[in-house]
């Protein structure tokens, strides 16, 4: 009797996109011609559709960065945007190649959850935004409030943390979503939200009344945010490592979207020389062109002009470089040589 | 359907292919096997899958600490709590916003159910557009604007609605006082138990009595007079042995009491009226199912509207009506699991959200959802096929 | 003697006219309205609760309303008001979601045809037999062609891009017709004689009722992927409707053995009198009396999967009201959910009100009985 169900469900099976992943992600991509990078729904300055329905942001530049490198094109990629709940599965079962979605670095997902951090975007912490009008100066004076916050992330665990150790009580409010959240503390629902500090400025923003809110000073947790993918892919871990960190280097060395040509043609610096590719056989092991990085810089400029274009002083936003800075500058982004 | 007859009265002259009792057997082996490959293939699949993207597996998850909190708890959840716990906790909570709901959608749906019948023109009518409107607008839309839309429009904690002394109401929830008990408080329980059991004494000595006798007693006001005077007494004779916390205002929010957080009443709200929506249907098809003839019956024999309908029209219909009621209630306490989209503290909330990501272990987190479900539902159904047993026609 | 017989004869008095109160606008009040005091009582307070809700209502929806401008300056002008600014310049987005705007014809020609065919179906359903097969087989194959593209020289348009009305449509039309077929079997193994089957057809039909659509979507969008070979990956929308389906399937599993049941056992006994198979009987005699008679809970069951394909939102789908939702995030829209929900809402009504209209007219149409 069932018979025509299970035809249907081959039918469905047939449908389905059906790729080969045991190959090697590298190799998938460059057969299908495109990235698939996972981002998030919508949080402005990493990852957020504009009103052409084009995502823009500092996540998104991540995936552009490794298109570029693997085809250099910076625009052969396609995004999914996904909610906390299912981005981990979305990355685990093929669904995305990349996962560029402002994800937390723990031990945990590093190990358990079959993911591997191949490096940091964005060296974040997590804050609190309330109401001006509540007086309130500090998160230590937040006994008895009501939090808001987005369910699924580690958000919810450091708020428990934070709380405890402190001796404060809370009730926490967790949504689904995070401008699910967002809209609860926006009714009133809740005294603060909390979040990564970045989606605090981000989300402050986009209220109906900026000024109404300010970010407190303290920072509860460490949260490295960056690229995720399938473990146990190691090139195309690599693909995506030192695509990142071409694009810091690039930073530390001035090599900027405006002087890579020239710098490519005339450097006097051996580093910078084998970072363009004009010196040595650097993106053959990889399997990618040996002009790779200077794709990736030509096309989407360095870590800073991405950093100021999305987040910080070229953007709504204005977020300080602060911890984000390079290492000679006071911050913790340090690339390795490339040698 | 019918497979039988074929091999009746001789040797079978057709092949073996054309014996429906063959054919039969072999289409069942066909179909075991197709379903036993699918399932191997799924499972195989997982396992492979699991084992390559090193995702742990097994239900050890549930003895681990969870590490956050939970707006809402009816069982004590502390720092350590681990997910078994948070698992219990938002077990509980699907009850409580089931059940509460199951008897408030009752309640309304009954009361809109007999006024569209009634012959006031201007109620039925307000029926009608009570029940069009509700149930052609999507459950989950029904909870935003609940949630949303009517939260925003409430005052905050310091200019809260004070609609009774030590009641509040404000963005952050309905605060009410709760009694805190003192040394000789049991006595209030147990003489609440003895009068619900004298209660049901009394009852029962009445209809005897009126079985044997004719003559009537009211045994609901003589039961009732024992529900609430035997506890009134006992308080009275131990001395009151309780007194009322009241919520206060310090900082921030309210503390003390008990409250009804908002996401608690958005989505009752939302659950209540919808399904009322559809029992309502049910009880005036049930209701119009019973003949004429029963009222018109009624009416002779001099019963008001009000008893006639108590006492003759809503017995015979509710014999209609169990099945399709029995269906609402487990819509409800399926529906139940919307409350997740306003972040009210339930099953698909707790577990197949929070729990989910942060176990990463999707397989055993929604078998376990779906498991409770499936029981709930089996639950229900029992017990309603038990009373729909009870309230039969018993021919005679 | 004649006169005086004459005045003998019997002339009834002319009726009098029924009593003021009983007539007219008052009679009609006295009858309806005010028969007894508790009837009273409850027509004064429904009156009173129209009075507290209509008056406030009214004008917040149309005459503090405001309809012109383009942003919300004009809005934060009547803040007593709805802003109905707000829905219609997101009006393209709530009917399209992110479809590329110079290809927005595909889907309204999609939604004629969908809609010719239906009011064809309900108004003349008897004779037109091709129609009915067209709009289950032919329609959905055109309306894919039309709205994916990528053949024939439409351009393709990816699934993520699909938004709005067009997706609540798609979920809810393709969920209800691919139920269908799954359904009728699931039901015919529900019945049958064969254990294994009728198990497996029970399980199926029980679990998935047991279990709120919700968690079925949550096993399409975590699940799905770990039950599939590595690298096999399913578009978003097709995950929807393949949980969709299945679990519609189930509840159409019902309708349609209640449509079974209902087929006198003379008709079965009928078809195996006279030779007639198992299929041959099912399709010729048993099913079309059956189908019949369980049309206007199919409708209703469209209806219900048609509120429900709300929780699409779960797979990251933008329906129509996830699609009103987001647009209430938009910083520029921010504050205004109540037009946002009261607008969604009344799409809503619209469709499964007209909806449950039509089940009535087919319930009509089709009631060949000889009963009165």
């Amino acid at each position: 009797m069932n018979k025509l169900s299970q035809f249907t469900f081959g039918a469905l099976l047939a449908l389905g996109t059906v790729t080969a992943a045991q190959a090697g992600t590298l190799d998938d991509v460059k057969k299908k011609g495109f990235v698939q990078c996972g981002v998030s729904t919508g949080l402005a300055g990493f990852s957020a559709p504009d009103d052409k329905g084009e995502y823009k942001g500092l996540d998104v530049d991540v995936c552009k960065a490794v298109a570029a490198a693997v085809f250099g094109d910076a625009t052969k990629v396609k995004f999914t945007p996904l909610t906390a709940k299912e981005r981990f599965t979305a990355l685990q079962s093929g669904e995305v190649d990349l996962l560029s979605r402002n994800t937390t670095w723990t031990l945990n997902r590093d190990t358990a959850q079959g993911l591997s951090f191949a490096g940091v975007t964005y060296y974040d912490g997590q804050g609190f935004m309330v109401r001006k009008s509540l007086g309130v100066k500090s998160a230590k004076e937040l006994d008895g409030a009501s939090i808001c916050t987005e369910t699924g992330t580690t958000t919810e665990l450091n708020l428990s943390d934070y709380f405890k150790s402190n001796g404060l009580k809370y009730t926490v409010v967790a949504l689904g979503s995070n401008s699910e959240a967002v809209a609860a503390y926006d009714s009133g629902r809740c005294d603060a939200y909390t979040t990564d500090a970045s989606g605090l400025y981000a989300t402050r923003i986009a209220l109906a009344a900026p000024d109404d809110h300010m970010v407190l000073p303290e920072i509860i947790s460490k949260e490295p945010l960056g690229p995720v993918v399938r473990q146990g892919d190691s090139q195309w871990f690599n693909v995506v490592k030192w695509s990142l960190f071409a694009m810091v280097a690039a930073e530390e060395y001035g090599v900027t979207a405006a002087n890579v040509d020239e710098q490519k043609a005339s450097s006097a610096n051996p580093e910078v020389k084998r970072l363009l590719g004009a010196e040595g056989e650097f993106g053959t092991p990889m399997g990618l062109p040996n002009d790779w990085a200077y794709k990736i810089v030509k096309q989407l400029g360095n870590y800073g002009e991405a950093f100021d274009r999305n987040v910080g002083a070229g953007s709504p936003l204005k977020i300080d470089r602060g911890i984000n800075a390079l290492w000679n500058k006071g911050g913790l982004q340090y690339a390795p040589p490339f040698r | 359907m019918a497979k039988d007859g074929a091999g009746a009265g001789g040797a079978p002259r057709t092949s073996l292919l054309y014996d429906p009792a063959f054919r039969s057997i072999a289409f069942q082996i066909v179909l075991l096997v197709a379903v036993l490959f699918v399932g191997w293939y799924l499972f195989h699949n997982t396992t492979q899958n699991l084992a390559s993207r090193n995702i742990a597996s097994g239900f050890g998850f549930l003895g681990q600490p969870a590490g956050f909190d939970i707006i809402q708890t009816l069982v004590p959840y502390g720092q350590s709590a681990t997910y078994g716990e948070a698992f219990v906790v938002a077990l509980l909570n699907t009850m409580l916003i089931s059940a509460i709901g199951i008897v408030l959608a009752t309640i309304i749906g009954f009361i809109v159910g007999i006024a569209r019948l009634s012959s006031n023109w201007i109620v039925a009518r307000l029926a009608t557009v009570y029940v069009e409107t509700l149930r052609n607008i999507p459950l989950l839309l029904q909870i935003f604007f609940w949630y949303f839309a009517v939260l925003r429009a409430l005052p905050g904690p310091k200019q809260s609605l004070s609609p009774f002394e030590g009641m509040y109401l404000n963005q952050r929830g309905l605060y009410m006082p709760v009694p805190v008990t003192e040394p000789g408080f049991w006595t209030i329980p147990v003489a609440l138990l003895l009068g619900i059991v004298g209660a049901i004494a009394v009852s029962a000595w009445a209809r005897k009595r009126l079985m044997a006798t004719g003559k009537p007693f009211h045994s609901f006001w003589a039961g009732l007079g024992l529900i609430i005077g035997l506890p009134v007494l006992a308080a009275l004779a131990t001395g009151v042995p309780f007194t009322f916390e009241f919520p206060e205002l310090k900082g921030f929010n309210f503390q003390g009491g008990v409250v009804l957080i908002p996401e608690f009443m958005a989505v009752l709200f939302a659950l209540s009226l919808y399904t009322a929506s559809f029992i309502a249907e049910v009880v005036r098809s049930g209701i119009m199912a019973v003949s004429k003839g029963q009222t018109e019956a009624a009416h002779a024999l001099g019963l008001r509207q009000g008893l006639t309908l108590r006492l003759v029209v809503i017995p015979q219909a509710l014999r209609v009506m169990i099945p399709p009621m029995t269906s609402q209630y487990l819509n409800l306490l399926k529906n139940s699991s919307l409350g997740a989209a306003v972040g009210y503290p339930e099953l698909v909330a707790v577990v197949a959200g929070t729990v989910l990501n942060q176990t990463g272990q999707a397989i055993e987190v929604i078998a376990l959802t779906m498991a409770v479900y499936l029981t709930f539902s089996l639950i229900i159904s029992l017990f309603m096929n038990w009373y729909n047993a009870r309230k039969a026609l018993i021919e005679r | 003697m004649t006169d005086q017989s004459q005045a003998h004869v019997f002339t009834p008095t002319p009726p009098q006219p029924p009593p003021a109160n009983m007539v007219g606008v008052v009679g009609w009040l006295r009858a309806n309205l005010f028969n007894g005091w508790f009837n009273s009582l409850l027509t004064v307070f429904s009156l009173y609760l129209l009075y507290l809700t209509l008056p406030p209502l009214v004008s917040w929806a149309f005459i503090n309303a405001t309809f012109s401008g383009t942003d919300r300056t004009m809005c934060e002008a009547s803040p007593h008001g709805a802003c109905w600014t707000f829905i219609k310049m997101r009006f393209n987005q709530i009917l399209f979601g992110f479809y590329p705007e110079g290809e927005q014809w595909r889907p309204i020609v999609t939604f004629l045809i969908g809609l010719g065919g239906l009011i064809g179906t309900a108004f003349r359903f008897a004779g037109k037999r091709w129609l009915v097969l067209f709009m289950l087989t032919g329609f959905p194959i055109i309306a894919f062609f039309l709205l994916a593209g990528g053949y024939f020289g439409l351009t393709e348009v990816e699934t993520a891009k699909w938004g709005g009305l067009t997706v609540t449509l798609v979920v809810s039309v393709t969920g209800i017709v691919a139920s269908f077929p799954i359904g009728i079997m699931l039901a015919l193994g529900r019945r049958s004689q064969m254990p294994i089957v009728r198990s497996a057809c029970v399980v199926f039909i029980e679990v998935v009722r047991g279990v709120p659509l919700i968690s079925v979507l949550f096993m399409a969008s975590v699940m799905l992927p770990l039950f599939l070979p590595e690298g096999m990956t399913f578009n978003k929308l097709l995950r929807a409707l393949v949980g969709v389906t299945l679990f519609t399937a189930a509840y159409m599993a019902e309708v349609v053995r209640g449509g079974l049941q209902a087929v006198p056992k003379g008709q079965y006994e009928g078809a195996a009198a006279l030779g007639l198979g198992y299929w041959k009987m099912m399709i010729l005699i048993i099913l079309p009396q059956a189908l019949k008679l369980v049309i206007p809970s199919i409708v209703n069951s469209f209806i219900s999967l048609f509120k429900d394909t709300t929780l699409v939102y779960i797979v990251g789908l933008f329906d129509v009201l996830e699609i009103i939702r987001v647009s209430t995030k938009d910083a520029n829209w921010i504050g205004f959910e109540k037009e946002g929900y009261v607008f969604a809402a009344l799409m809503f009504w619209v469709f499964c009100f007209a909806m449950s209209r039509v089940s009535l007219r087919i319930e009509k149409r089709l009631d060949t009985s000889h009963r009165k």
